[in-house]
């Protein structure tokens, strides 16, 4: 068992795992999804993907509708029969598994504690990499210089900026810079962008001008949301500027770490 | 009683956020002064263990004392009259008003000097002090510039950081007879310095806020860095404090922890130039000092926050201002866009209580739930929690058992109550969603161009050609 800064405890590496692969990576971001299985596969372990996966709920969890929350975590929640752990390729998902499920079946009396019981072996991918897997791999890449976005509640809910990091920082040709205002929040927040537009605008023109500033050739992180959000907009400032090529690359952690680390790379 | 200055109405909020969010200079304005706090607060936090354990503290203290408020609050009146200052209680802000009025007519006031109460806001103290004939003047060099501008505060703890250097200097060369254009901050402060010694001396009642009133002692705790504090509360005949009811705490030693989180996470200021802790009024014998000290409790709607477990929260707030420092949002479009008199993240977790949750909603969706605020409030208020609740409250049916706030269900449509219904149903039913994100995929070609206020800003989304599971089914065989 293995303890990291925020307490939690990691089990030793299992024999076997599911990936709850998200609805954004099940339909936007596919490649995502089976770069993660692969990175799990390498190490031994079998991947099951529960067919009747959809969404963890946090849309409506998060937009003020608890009841059609809980409606779709409940089609969820027996997806995981087995004790195994649930990796999961996203923070923010991650977070809404691990934290946020169990206060929307607080008072289920029947639900509770299964509820608890799961959320305990819900991981985040990076964290599962790094405490469960001890993710070692030679990087086969070439040098290149990367700065990394850490999703909102992966940072604050999950602590998976240290994670992300550590495993960019194994890698030796993949020099990681830092943006300005790292911390700061890309500005999706779900429905927040389809509600205040133009708030939701100024904080991601904020970031991808930070990316872009800070000299990295690409930005990599852990959650499709932020990514989708941040190069969406960069990719509509190159159309506005009449730009051919992009001003700024992205890719999930998942596929960078395959990419990097595999013996034939893509 | 008319519609005070410092509230405009909640369904303006977008337009108000937008001619921010357009307008360069002053999102530059803001985002440099967010910054400047942001690296002062982090400069007195360097230790992320010491910091965890000075909020751990601060938020039992606050904790602790809500959970006997009613017995503080008796205790704290009791001391408070043994001590010689009388106590007032106020439901709301009216009444606040009146009982202000009341002392003023008695002892026949025709000037207030004020010391900064976000409290005084709150009632629109000044507008009605003016109405009723009296002069109430701002001696805080913020509140003295919003005020000289015909503003109210735009954030709790800087009510002028909205304003740029220049736009002081011609406010000053404007509104104070005979003073010349000058952008020199030591010129300005001196300005406003000149003005306001007279007035102090003038004033029959000085007005204060309070940060802490402690019922151990019957003692109130003011915090303030420009001395003017003090001035309002020895240099008049008359003091009256002015605070919410959840500013009690239980014991003078509780007040050194609060403080210390306070003046860091607020300023980034290790200790402020002031501290007062005023116990009695004048006693005979003493050279200074008010004859009559008066405290003004209010409600305000505190209490329907304080009779829900899960909001009661908010109350633990001591207004450091950290929250807006931090919050992305706020950044973008400075406080007055919030339009209540509390902005940014603690504006819209406390505003539901104090004006109603149909005033007050949109709030309370205006973030991104980054939990940026959460991170640093040292008092441990789970915000992001509060707004979720806060949503789920404005959109609850209002004749169901989830509507429990004044006001709660405005923000239900029957719209958005049809598309979470469906939402819901598409991912709760697998068949469902497997047809649905099955013939998203196929018919990714036919995805629109045009997503709404997705694809204002951004390219648009669409589906890869084959969905994760597909791709492991095929893998599989
Ligand atoms: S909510 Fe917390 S961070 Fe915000 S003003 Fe209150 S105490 Fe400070």
């Amino acid at each position: 068992m293995e303890l990291d800064a925020a307490g939690r405890s990691y089990p030793a590496k299992p024999s076997d795992v599911y990936l709850y692969a998200t609805c954004l990576v099940d339909q936007f971001a596919p490649e995502a999804g089976l770069d993660a299985v692969r990175l799990l596969e390498r190490e031994g372990i079998t991947v099951h993907f529960p067919e009747g996966q959809t969404c963890c709920g946090q849309p409506a969890y998060s937009s003020g509708y608890p009841d059609e929350a809980r409606a779709v975590a409940r089609s969820q929640l027996d997806l995981f029969p087995e004790p195994w752990p649930v990796v999961v390729p996203s923070g923010s998902c991650g977070a809404m598994m691990r934290h946020h499920y169990p206060k929307l079946f607080e008072d289920d009396m029947v639900l509770g504690p299964q509820v608890r019981a799961l959320a305990e072996r819900v991981f985040e991918l990076t964290e599962f990499l790094v405490h469960v897997l001890h993710f070692a791999h030679p990087d086969r890449g070439e040098q290149c210089t990367v700065a990394l976005h850490t999703s909102c509640h992966a940072r604050r809910e999950m602590g998976c900026h240290e994670t992300s990091s550590a495993l960019l920082d194994s890698l030796d040709q993949v020099d990681v810079t830092e943006q300005a205002r790292v911390e700061e929040c890309c500005g999706f927040g779900g429905t927040f962008s389809i509600r205040f537009p133009e708030i939701s605008e100024a904080i991601v023109s904020d970031k991808v001008e930070s990316l872009r500033a800070c000299g990295a050739q690409k930005v990599v992180s852990a959650d499709c949301g932020c990514l989708f959000n941040i190069l969406g907009r960069a990719a509509k400032l190159d159309q506005q500027a009449g730009r051919a090529s992009p001003s700024l690359e992205g890719e999930h952690i998942a596929s960078f770490l395959w990419r990097r680390t595999s013996e034939a790379p893509r | 009683m008319s519609q005070p200055i410092n509230f405009h109405p909640v369904e303006s909020f977008k337009e108000r956020g937008r001619s921010v969010v357009n307008d360069p200079a002053q999102r530059k304005n803001f985002r440099s002064a967010m910054d400047f706090l942001q690296g002062k607060r982090r400069a007195q936090f360097p230790e992320r263990q010491e910091l965890e354990g000075l909020r751990d503290l601060a938020s039992a203290i606050r904790r602790y004392s809500l959970a006997q408020l009613p017995t503080l609050l008796e205790q704290l009146e009791r001391n408070l009259t043994a001590n010689g200052i009388q106590v007032h209680w106020a439901e709301n802000a009216e009444d606040a008003n009146a009982i202000a009025l009341d002392i003023a007519r008695r002892v026949q006031a025709r000037k207030i000097i004020k010391g900064k109460s976000m409290v005084s806001e709150e009632v629109d103290f000044n507008h009605r002090m003016q109405e009723a004939g009296i002069e109430a003047l701002e001696s805080d060099m913020g509140e003295y510039i919003v005020q000289l501008a015909g503003e109210a505060p735009s954030h709790i703890i800087m009510p002028a950081i909205h304003k740029t250097k220049q736009q002081i200097a011609q406010l000053f060369s404007e509104k104070v007879p005979g003073v010349p254009y000058s952008e020199d901050v030591d010129t300005l402060i001196q300005v406003g310095r000149q003005v306001l010694r007279r007035k102090f001396a003038e004033a029959d009642i000085g007005l204060s806020g309070v940060n802490f009133a402690v019922a151990e002692t019957g003692s109130l705790c003011l915090v303030e860095n420009e001395g003017n504090g003090r001035m309002c509360t020895t240099v008049p005949k008359v003091h009256i404090a002015i605070t919410g009811i959840e500013k009690v705490v239980a014991k003078l030693e509780h007040v050194p922890p609060l403080y210390s989180v306070l003046t860091r996470s607020a300023t980034g200021q290790a200790v402020t130039t002031y501290f007062n802790i005023i116990t009695r009024p004048r006693q005979p014998g003493e050279k200074d000092g008010p004859e009559e000290v008066h405290l003004i409790l209010l409600d305000n709607g505190r209490t329907q926050a304080y009779a829900d477990a899960q909001l009661r929260a908010t109350l633990q707030c001591i207004r450091c201002g950290a929250c807006m420092n931090h919050c992305p949002v706020y950044a973008r479009i400075g406080g007055h866009a919030y339009g209540t008199t509390y902005p940014g993240p603690i504006g819209a977790i406390i505003s539901p209580h104090l004006r109603g949750l149909d005033q007050t909603y949109p709030l309370a969706f205006a973030s991104t739930l980054c939990g940026a605020c959460t991170e640093v409030c040292p008092v441990r208020i789970p915000i992001t929690e509060l707004l979720v609740r806060l949503r789920n409250e404005a959109q609850a049916r209002p004749d169901s058992e989830d509507a429990t706030l004044r006001g709660s269900g405005a923000g239900r449509t029957k719209l958005a109550t049809a598309v979470w219904r469906g939402w819901s149903l598409v991912y709760s039913r697998l068949g469902l969603y497997r047809m649905t994100s099955w013939s998203m995929s196929r018919g990714r070609a036919l995805s629109p161009i045009d997503q709404g206020a997705w694809t204002r800003s951004r390219t648009p989304l669409v589906p890869a050609p084959k969905r994760l599971r597909d791709l492991l089914r095929k893998r599989r065989k």
